[in-house]
């Protein structure tokens, strides 16, 4: 807790060991049906935070074991055929079983209702089963992965994943499929939530931004997800059934799978993005003490970027056979999609100009992805370029510029969240001194992995090679520097894991309200009870309603004080 | 979400109507209309796709919202099909460019 913040958000010191004061969702029952038959979406965004950790580290052991083959020119760690493996389970455990559901699962899952006034999902039944869907997923794609493996890469390109991969393509490809409902469920379970669930006087302008980016994400995941389930299996129908789809001596075209595969996976990574960049627009206004700037423009640039998102999937096929005429038409639209993201950076800086600023680690991570969603978001624009996509196409370039993206912003606004929300979430406070520390490690790591990744991309690097020339020095200096940064990357990963479960038992309690913030999800006690609040809340207040510091301490933090709805006590009795 | 009661007559005349349909696809896939054989097929598919969402999926009797919602993903499906067709149907003209800006090369060879 940083002191900047001021005296109405001191928690008291946690007594070791001592159950909370009051009847929360975490210790309103116990039992392991408790958790497992639970339809609190509160709890399912917890099981969700368990399994997708899970996955998330699994994905991370693969990267490092990339990193350190790519230490030397030779490729004297892993045989080649090895190598093609560790870079597709990479691929897939991060893109389809952490990035894509991370934010939406877990935060959107536990905040949607908090922040709308309502008491759960409109169908939490259908939540749970998305829960059980992901994990079915999960379990039959690692069973496919350790079993034999895939070395198609993530993209599953034919004709190498149709007629010659000896992976476990069909397996592999079977457990995406599945995954991909819980996506479905949980887009449809937040449309139908926002439309019909809104408390009284929540209108959709006074929606926080984190529900319009979770909104623009659910409609990718229900338009979207559909065409790569249709997609996989066609790829499983032709290597089972030899049906002609994408295999040319059989009157398919292997180009196809392309158009269909990126229809898909070009939305999913503003299904990574979206909701973080909600994210950052909550954290920016609260430690800026700043009202958004232009929240309808940025309200509607979510939803942009969600439509342009499905009419560029062509720049990924820019050296593939598409005509180039198509391709002119994708770069020119993939160039207007600079423009709604550009909105939300220019709007989050203007928030920040003359704001009351404190850098606590939520903040620190919402810096950090404004900067790197910069270098990522810019980089995407040299390879919407027709010509030089040309020279760095399936170079480390790529490589480096979608990392800026995914890691660089996805991750960062994942991680800021679940420090701003922490509190919410177990009703502990983290350490922030470690936790700012964490920070500056990822910061600094991830930097230092994937800069040199650029200029070794630009030189010629290839990816998905396992070896390079011994005869070109600056390549292996510049990827011993990344392996070095993914080391250091790994380190600051493991901080957060430790004092995140530390502080769940030994963390100072936090009140309802520790930042102050004006959402309604601070309005409720920290952990909220099972249903959420005592009684309906009417909202009369508009979605940011910051005024400085100085003030807050003063009159508390809105205009309307944000006085715990239910008239539970805050667990300090403190707060404003 | 109000509940149309849907009289059993309507799914049955349906049903029957999607039978005929399908015993006319069959019908017409064993004449040669030239041009018109995959007009003819798709107009039938299409007629038989409407019925199903609209009765068997109750969309006639939903809510404008609902309507919508169908809408959009056919309008998305659109985009899907016309963007990956404008790659299919412009590769001609790259060939034909291509050939436009060799021939007189060579000539002056």
């Amino acid at each position: 807790m940083s002191t900047a913040v001021g005296a109405p958000a001191t928690p008291i010191d946690a007594p070791r060991g001592v159950r909370f004061p009051h009847v929360n969702y975490l210790n309103a029952n116990y039992g392991i049906k408790s958790w497992l038959l639970t339809l609190d979406h509160k709890r399912i965004a917890l099981l969700y935070l368990a399994s997708v950790t899970f996955f998330f580290f699994l994905g991370g052991v693969y990267a490092i074991a990339i990193r350190l083959e790519l230490m030397t020119p030779a490729g004297d760690l892993v045989e080649s055929q090895t190598y093609n493996k560790l870079f597709t389970h990479h691929g897939v455990l991060m893109v389809f079983f952490f990035l894509i559901p991370s934010i939406p699962a877990i935060l959107g899952n536990f905040l949607i209702p908090l922040m709308i006034g309502a008491k759960d999902l409109a169908f939490p039944r259908l939540n749970l089963l998305s829960w059980y869907i992901y994990m079915a997923g999960g379990i039959i794609t690692l069973w496919a992965l350790l079993s034999g493996g895939v070395d198609t890469g993530w993209t599953f390109y034919t004709p190498f994943s149709t007629t010659f991969s000896n992976g476990y393509v069909v397996a592999a490809g079977l457990g995406i499929f599945v995954n991909g409902f819980s996506s479905i469920l949980t887009g449809l379970n937040f449309i139908v939530t926002i439309h019909t669930m809104r408390a009284p006087g929540m209108t959709w302008f006074r929606l926080p931004l984190f529900i319009w980016a979770h909104y623009a994400t659910s409609i990718i995941f229900i338009l979207g997800t559909p065409v790569i389930a249709i997609t996989i299996l066609l790829v499983a129908l032709e290597r089972l059934a030899r049906i002609g789809i994408f295999d040319p001596a059989l009157g398919g075209d292997p180009v196809l799978f392309q158009h269909l595969f990126w229809f898909y996976s070009h939305p999913a990574v503003y299904i990574m993005l979206l909701p973080s960049m909600g994210i950052v627009s909550e954290v920016i206004a609260t430690f800026s003490r700043k009202n958004i700037f232009g929240y309808t423009f940025v309200a509607f640039s979510s939803i942009a970027i969600a439509v342009f998102g499905f009419l560029v999937w062509g720049h990924h096929m820019f050296t593939s056979s598409q005509s180039i005429y198509a391709g002119m038409v994708f770069s020119f639209i993939s160039y207007a999609v600079a423009i709604p993201s550009a909105v939300k950076v220019f709007n989050w800086t203007a928030t920040l100009y003359k704001g009351s600023i404190s850098y606590d680690t939520p903040m620190l991570y919402a810096l950090a992805f404004i900067g790197l969603f910069l270098i990522g978001g810019m980089t995407g624009l040299f390879l919407a370029a027709l010509g030089l996509d040309v020279h760095v196409h399936d170079t480390y370039f790529v490589v480096a510029h979608f990392h800026y993206i995914m890691v660089g912003g996805a991750l960062m606004g994942y991680l800021g969240g679940m420090h701003y929300w922490w509190p919410k979430i177990t009703g502990r406070m983290y350490p922030e001194g470690w936790a700012r520390f964490a920070a500056l490690v990822i910061f600094v790591g991830f930097n230092l992995t994937f800069f040199p990744q650029f200029l070794l991309g630009y030189m010629g690097m290839p990816r998905r090679y396992h070896a390079y020339p011994v005869d070109a020095p600056v390549w292996q200096v510049l990827h011993v520097m990344s392996t070095s940064g993914a080391s250091i990357m790994g380190v600051g990963m493991l901080i957060p894991m430790v004092y995140f479960i530390w502080s769940m038992r030994y963390g100072k309690f936090a009140t309802a309200n520790p930042w102050p913030a004006t959402g309604l999800e601070w309005r409720t006690a920290s952990p909220p009870p099972t249903e959420n609040f005592g009684t309906t809340p009417v909202v009369t207040w508009e979605a940011y309603e910051f005024r400085p510091m100085e003030e807050t301490e003063v009159i508390g933090p809105g205009d309307t004080p944000a006085q715990p709805i239910d008239g539970m006590q805050p667990t300090d009795g403190k707060n404003p | 979400m109000s509940e149309h009661i849907v009289p059993r007559k309507v799914y049955f005349v349906v049903f029957g109507a999607l039978m005929v349909l399908t015993a006319l696809t069959v019908f017409a896939a064993n004449i040669d209309f030239g041009v018109l054989n995959d007009v003819i097929a798709m107009t039938i598919a299409v007629t038989k796709a409407v019925l199903v969402i609209l009765f068997f999926m109750h969309v006639r009797y939903g809510s404008r919202l609902i309507m919508l919602v169908v809408v959009a993903g056919f309008f998305w499906l659109a985009i899907l099909m016309v963007l990956t067709l404008s790659d299919y149907n412009s590769r001609k003209w790259v060939e034909q460019r291509v050939r436009q800006s060799t021939i007189p090369s060579e000539a002056g060879r």
